[in-house]
């Protein structure tokens, strides 16, 4: 599959990962794209969220091959799910969005000016900017993700990873984080989400990946419409 | 009255101590605390304290036994509670309730409980020696020599560790690195406070800051100013009533958390009115 000419950035090649030493997805080749909106679907412990972590090198490959061609791991902006340590944890909008620059800096131990002008940067870009002084425990699940976003642009302005962005939000929180990946996506930025909002995926995303610990469907969202396992899925 | 006291080296060398392993637990504290690894502080000083024993009943260097031992321990607890699959705060109350055990039959079949023993349990803050305070003041500059200089890579594997893996910190470093530190200070700590109380040196300081702060950073200034000031204050306290030191200090903590719980009350209260 190649698309007007433009390189991957990331081959996936028969890749199989394991979690806690148990395969969790295996049989995953998929390419990845410069500008792709791509949602990893399939049913909880699917692999979905270990297949993540295998792309960011966090997860260890059991077998196969990931290949990154002018893009590093590093340069990866990364959305995990939320901890519930993070739930109370004292730390300011600023600081936590800030923390996103920690890998440019290198073993300098303070952030430059440029460092600092990309998290206001991408504070107000989210739209959060009046909350820059505010405690990250007291935002409501929307805004705390706002931050997280912005976080993740911080560390890459060309791809970000999601990890079930929109669990535990309300539906009118969930269309609006589903904007703004839209509105970043056509900014440029590649985005691959992992989601089991299916009917949200079909919606928003370009591509979709449908992992059941083996990769059973990868194209587009309206081939997948049409899919014998789409249409299962997307019935439930 | 203050001139008095400070007219006296033990009394000096007994604050200098002090304090520096005041701020040492706050700082650290605040990473062990937020990351839900409390018990861990305990754990270690418990044992701490086994070692201490087997240390004196064998007339070997307490120091040079005990740290060792502590600082396998807290690697050995930490791996634990990063594995889900095993209940961490079990082990480290398996862990430490059995070094007490240990510790205490090693005690009672050689010296009896002496007061060698009986100082590492609840301190000894005035018969600290030369060799003991310039061992915590080298202590005290690496733990805040390493704060000042990797304070962001601290709070970004405190706050989010898969973040932090994922852009390029070494997590699994800074966990070693805290680790040996706690370890470090347990260790010390216990010559000053005692065994039984030195976690809630770890522990306190950090909760009663979180009461009014809210980042970070103004989070840890806060723990290791009220960790130093609840110190001093106890130290005098314990002077001017003739009460025990280490149990005064923590009775300090103690006002000091509730005073700071009333502070954020009230704001939290102002601002729903207002």
């Amino acid at each position: 599959m190649t698309e007007k000419g433009s390189k991957p950035l990331i081959k996936c090649r028969d890749v199989a990962i394991a979690y806690d030493k148990l395969l969790a997805a295996e049989g995953i080749t998929f390419d990845v794209f410069e500008g792709d909106y791509i949602c990893i679907t399939g049913e909880n412990g699917s692999g979905k969220s270990t297949l993540l972590k295998g792309i960011l090198g966090l997860n260890p490959l059991k077998s196969g091959k990931i290949d990154y061609f002018g893009i590093s791991k590093r340069e990866i902006g990364y959305l995990p799910q939320q901890t519930s340590i993070q739930r109370d944890f004292p730390a300011s909008v600023y600081e936590v969005v800030i923390s996103g620059c920690l890998g440019k800096r290198g073993i300098r131990p303070y952030y430059n000016k440029k460092e600092r002008q990309l998290a206001d940067y991408n504070i107000e870009r989210l739209g959060i900017a009046d909350l820059k002084k505010r405690s990250y425990r007291e935002l409501s699940g929307g805004q705390q993700q706002r931050v997280m976003f912005a976080r993740a642009l911080c560390a890459s302005e060309r791809m970000i990873l999601l990890d079930e962005p929109i669990t535990g939000l309300d539906p009118m929180v969930t269309a609006e984080l589903y904007s703004i990946i839209r509105q970043l996506n056509n900014d440029g930025v590649t985005v691959i989400m992992v989601s089991h909002d299916a009917s949200g995926a079909i919606r928003e995303a370009k591509k979709i990946l449908h992992l059941d610990t083996t990769m059973k469907f990868f194209g587009t969202a309206e081939e997948y419409i049409q899919s014998d396992i789409g249409k299962r899925f997307l019935s439930r | 009255m203050i001139m008095d006291l400070l007219s006296y080296e033990f009394i000096r060398r007994a604050l200098f101590v002090g304090v520096l392993v005041a701020v040492c637990s706050a700082l650290l504290g605040v990473s062990l605390v937020l990351r839900r690894y409390s018990m861990i502080g305990d754990g270690l000083s418990h044992v701490g304290f086994g070692a201490m024993s087997v240390a004196l009943a064998m007339n070997v260097a307490p120091l040079a036994v005990s740290i060792p031992v502590v600082i396998l321990a807290a690697f050995l607890m930490l791996r634990i509670s990063e594995n889900s699959k095993i209940k961490g705060d079990a082990v480290i109350a398996l862990i430490s309730s059995s070094s007490i055990a240990l510790g205490v039959i090693v005690t009672s079949l050689t010296s009896g409980l002496n007061v060698d023993v009986y100082s590492y349990m609840f301190g000894s803050i005035y018969s600290i020696s030369k060799d003991d305070a310039w061992i915590a003041g080298g202590l005290a500059c690496v733990v805040i020599i390493i704060w000042v200089l990797f304070f962001d890579k601290i709070f970004a594997v405190t706050f989010d560790e898969s973040f932090a893996s994922a852009t390029g910190t070494k997590s699994g470093v800074w966990n070693t690195v805290i680790a040996l530190l706690t370890a470090i200070t347990v260790v010390v700590g216990m010559r000053v406070i005692g065994t039984l109380l030195i976690s809630s040196l770890i522990i306190f300081p950090v909760l009663t800051s979180m009461q009014v702060f809210k980042s970070y950073k103004s989070v840890t200034i806060s723990a290791a100013c009220v960790s130093v000031a609840a110190f001093v204050i106890g130290v005098a306290v314990s002077f001017a009533f003739s009460t025990p030191t280490a149990a005064t200090v923590v009775v300090t903590n103690l006002v000091c958390f509730g005073l700071f719980c009333l502070i954020g009350g009230i704001r939290k209260g102002s601002r729903k009115n207002g």
